[in-house]
């Protein structure tokens, strides 16, 4: 079947009812979702469908036709990271960095919904993923620097 | 240009006919060194683990074009040990940091440090590192001179040059001749006055984590080697079960699958892709029949089953003098459950068996003690195994990281040739890791008339803390295998480090002092490391009977421990953390539901000091607690990079918080019972405090004290102090869960 990550058309070879996380990282060699769980608790898997988040460790590739998927990697590279990445750098927002990912692509679609969140309302969004390392500070500190970051580069657009 | 800041009184470099002679006085010297005679007749030891690889080239090495490697025995578990290595590195070497590269734990390229665990890698590797690149760097200059024809004093250092007064400028890369390197380290170093450092004590950015937050190959769960297969272990359902009989016909006609392999009741599928494997692993499992036998004790009566067990006895402290007259005795019982480490990432390994020689990528603590064990296992040399430490998720201690590699190794031998990658589940990780091992304490103490601590009688009972490998027996799969390895039998770690009764030994000053370990060697329940070891609980015990001892001597909880400790570095970071939050200024009965809670500790009381306060609000229809503020001060010796230091606080805060207030490891009398998130709740956002703040106290020129265990401690006390103070309750017997809160404010 054919999946659209990261912008990208893509012809997967799988069974339907596989995952969408182990063709993001077999097929497809993405690194940035992770195995967390394979059970929806903990979020280290969180991936963009239709700007949503999504559990990719529990959904099968065959809801997933004409949908746009996006990973971390469609977001920014190391080269030219993306507002989000260039935030948790500027934080140091990790230790292991295991859970990072998910808690990044989390974040990014709350902000594309809501640019303004407060403190408690992010606190609350990320509440489906867990950091075993205790970077919970930190990674909120990342998210606030991120709205900073695109509320800046907004004010340059419309100027 | 800079100088290098090396002092000239403590400069005695002599370049003569080829020959570098060594006379100069070391500011990193340890205490002990210090105290040393100084007319001993043995050479004094070299610094950190260049006592086990004396050769610079071990640690250091320079190519032509002047590219710089350092080279390590420890692993990146997350800690940041990578940047902080770098730092030491560019700054004894006056190196270019964006130019310098690392290599981690392998058995084939670095020196064999161990296990990188007990907060020792800064101690261990860091001091190594320090001297080498200093004594690099003195080579380096001796070399200069001699092209130069300038004494060496006129040379400088910068920026991985050295420096002559005219200009001229000698790379280090066309100053490394084949061998220079190759020299044994001497036991002193002419190291840099701390005064002129430019890359310690410095926040550095992490070099890892931009890899990290845009999806690089950052993990061995990211490691696809050309051909790689899928593995999956079917692990018995109960621990010691014997597989009775499987019928893999059906399994192996499924679509991907390459090989069921099956050792005794070691139990594994290998197919092609992972979800085949997953798919594989599932149906295999429905068709074994195992044979269970597990005892597991009652979980609701831990403590008393502890204290039932044979003990061996080990006096830690015996200092008992006649009791005080007049003095009033406390006494108190506190327990822990077993902890799980709970990594994100399950276990994870890849293992290559190809011409006889086995190579195996794992997130191991400990590249050459899992080698060993492997080697073992496999009935293999040791020269034919080798170790690559990859990262994995954070580990916090010996997780189910050597049993994926030695399960890797299994899968390999299978099917030569082939790259096979073995993943755990999440159940399988949660039911089958080493966990922290439940603890009882109980301790009494003696107040005098003028409110002072007169005796202390301390008694912990634990089992071991270290399982680790080593011994083939100390994988799990080894001892399921048609011809088993023995689990190896339970050591304790000996004081002043210790097992169980790590930081068992207060470090407050008593006349009268009793400290007693009950080693446990029965394990019903698989144990092992756990971040900090038995420190979180003796901290736990310790702490929280000083605040209950300070109640009697109706005493403030900051000034009794202050009016018991005269260590001055401990002082200073008790009053920092104190002073930081504004522990005086508290209000005194608090705001309804609100707590104000204290500790302290020197890991391993030779560590680390680390103080922490904090707020807590405890919800009286709940019973839940939740920690609103937090205030820490840590003295962890000379700062290599404050920024790492203060990520490790804040995690080993967050941590233990989690630990101390909801975490216990459930079993019935068979089976494991916690095997998710669900059946092991730990902390989420919800429960994050609104802030946090980690003050470090910078020892320039003073040994590195490490920083990952400094925290939990002191961490979990602060917590059941606080509950106390806003509760009126003393709650003793991790974790203080809502339920047991709950229970006893009842609304």
């Amino acid at each position: 079947m054919k999946l659209n990550v990261n912008n990208a058309q893509h012809d997967v070879d799988a069974d339907p009812r596989t995952p969408l996380l182990y063709v993001l990282r077999g097929d497809l060699k993405l690194n940035a979702a992770k195995f967390g769980c394979g059970l929806g608790q903990c979020g280290a898997c969180t991936v963009l469908v239709n700007g949503e988040p999504v559990f990719s460790c529990v959904t099968p590739i065959a809801l997933l036709a004409g949908k746009e998927i996006t990973t971390l990697e469609g977001l920014g590279t190391e080269e030219h990271p993306a507002p989000i990445q260039q935030a948790f750098i500027e934080a140091q927002a990790a230790q292991c960095g295991y859970c990072i990912p998910g808690m990044m692509m989390r974040a990014q679609a709350l902000l594309q919904r809501n640019l303004h969140a407060g403190d408690a309302d992010i606190r609350a969004w990320l509440e489906p993923n867990l950091c075993r390392c205790g970077s919970h500070m930190r990674i909120l500190r990342a998210v606030h620097r991120a709205q900073h970051i695109l509320t800046t580069a907004q004010k340059g657009d419309a100027g | 240009m800079s100088d290098t800041g090396i002092v000239i009184s403590r400069r005695a470099v002599l370049a003569g006919s080829g020959a570098l002679i060594f006379s100069f006085s070391s500011v990193a010297q340890s205490p002990a060194q210090e105290n040393a005679a100084p007319l001993a007749a043995a050479a004094p030891p070299l610094p950190g683990s260049l006592k086990q690889s004396p050769f610079l080239d071990s640690w250091i090495r320079i190519d032509a074009d002047g590219a710089i490697t350092v080279f390590t025995g420890k692993a990146e578990l997350g800690q940041g040990i990578k940047t902080a290595l770098l730092q030491v590195a560019a700054e004894q070497m006056d190196a270019d940091f964006a130019q310098l590269k690392i290599v981690t734990a392998d058995t084939a390229r670095t020196a064999n440090e161990g296990y990188t665990a007990g907060s020792h890698s800064m101690q261990d590797s860091g001091t190594a590192i320090t001297h080498a690149a200093a004594q690099v760097r003195t080579l380096l200059v001796a070399q200069a001179a001699q092209r130069s024809g300038l004494p060496a004093d006129q040379l400088k250092t910068d920026n991985g040059a050295v420096v002559a007064p005219d200009g001229r400028r000698f790379g280090y890369g066309d100053l490394v001749a084949v061998e220079i390197l190759h020299v044994q380290a001497s036991p002193q170093s002419m190291l840099k006055d701390p005064v002129q450092y430019k890359f310690l004590n410095r926040r550095i950015p992490r070099v890892d984590i931009p890899a990290k937050v845009t999806g690089g190959e950052a993990f061995v769960q990211d490691f696809r080697p050309d051909g790689m297969v899928h593995g999956r272990i079917v692990r018995p359902p109960s621990y010691g079960a014997v597989l009775d009989s499987v019928d893999t016909t059906a399994v192996k006609k499924m679509p991907g699958v390459l090989k069921v392999v099956r050792d005794g009741s070691f139990l594994a599928v290998i197919a092609e892709r992972e979800f085949q494997a997953i798919e594989a692993m599932r149906a295999l499992a429905a068709v074994a029949r195992w044979h269970e036998s597990a005892k597991l004790p009652d979980m609701a009566a831990l403590p008393a089953f502890l204290a039932g067990l044979p003990a061996r006895d080990i006096k830690v402290i015996d200092q008992q003098q006649p009791a005080a007259v007049n003095a009033k005795m406390i006494s108190a019982t506190y327990s822990r459950p077993y902890v799980s480490h709970g990594s994100i990432g399950p276990s994870c390994a890849v293992a290559q068996l190809q011409d006889d020689a086995l190579t195996v990528w794992t997130h191991t603590q400990g590249v050459f003690p899992d080698r060993d064990a492997i080697a073992e296992m496999m009935r293999m040399p040791k020269d034919k195994v080798r170790c690559i430490h990859s990262q994995g998720s954070g580990c916090y201690g010996h997780n189910g990281a050597d049993d994926a590699a030695g399960d890797a190794a299994l899968l390999a031998r299978a099917l030569p040739g082939k790259p096979v990658r073995v993943q755990w589940t999440r159940e399988q990780e949660h039911a089958w890791e080493p966990y922290g091992p439940a603890m009882l304490v109980k301790v009494s103490a003696a107040l005098d008339d003028s409110g002072k601590i007169a005796d202390w009688d301390y008694a912990v009972w634990s089992n071991t803390h270290s399982m680790r490998p080593g011994p083939a027996g100390a994988l799990i799969a080894a001892r399921y295998l048609a011809e088993p390895f023995p689990e190896p039998e339970p050591k304790p770690i000996p004081m002043p480090e210790g097992g169980g009764d790590r930081n068992s030994n207060p470090i407050y000053k008593f006349p009268s002092m009793k400290v007693i370990h009950h080693f446990l060697p029965t394990m019903p329940v698989r144990v092992s490391a756990l971040r900090s070891l038995g420190a979180y609980m003796n901290i736990f015990s310790i702490e929280s009977f000083m605040d209950e001892l300070a109640a009697a001597a109706g005493a403030d909880p900051v000034e009794f421990r202050l009016k018991h400790l005269d260590d001055p570095r401990a002082r200073e970071v008790v009053s920092t953390a104190a002073g930081r939050f504004g522990w005086s200024a508290k209000p005194r009965a608090g705001s309804p539901g609100h707590g104000y809670g204290f500790a302290f500790a020197r890991y391993k009381n030779l560590a680390a000091y680390c103080a922490i306060a904090c707020e807590v609000e405890v919800n009286h229809e709940t019973g839940r607690a939740r920690m609103v503020r937090a205030v820490a001060a840590v003295d962890s010796g000379q700062v290599v990079n404050p920024d790492g230091i203060a990520n490790q606080i804040e995690g080993a805060i967050l941590q233990s918080m989690s630990w101390t207030l909801y975490e216990n490891v459930s079993f019935d009398d068979r089976r494991i019972t916690s095997v998710d998130w669900a059946t092991y709740p730990i902390l989420r956002f919800s429960a994050v405090p609104d802030s946090m703040e980690v003050h470090i106290i910078n020892r320039p020129g003073t040994p590195f004290l490490g920083s990952g265990e400094a925290g939990q401690g002191p961490a979990a006390a602060a917590v059941a102090n606080a509950i106390a103070n806003a509760t009126g309750y003393r709650f003793r017997d991790l974790p203080l869960s809502s339920e047991r809160i709950k229970a006893a404010i009842g609304v």
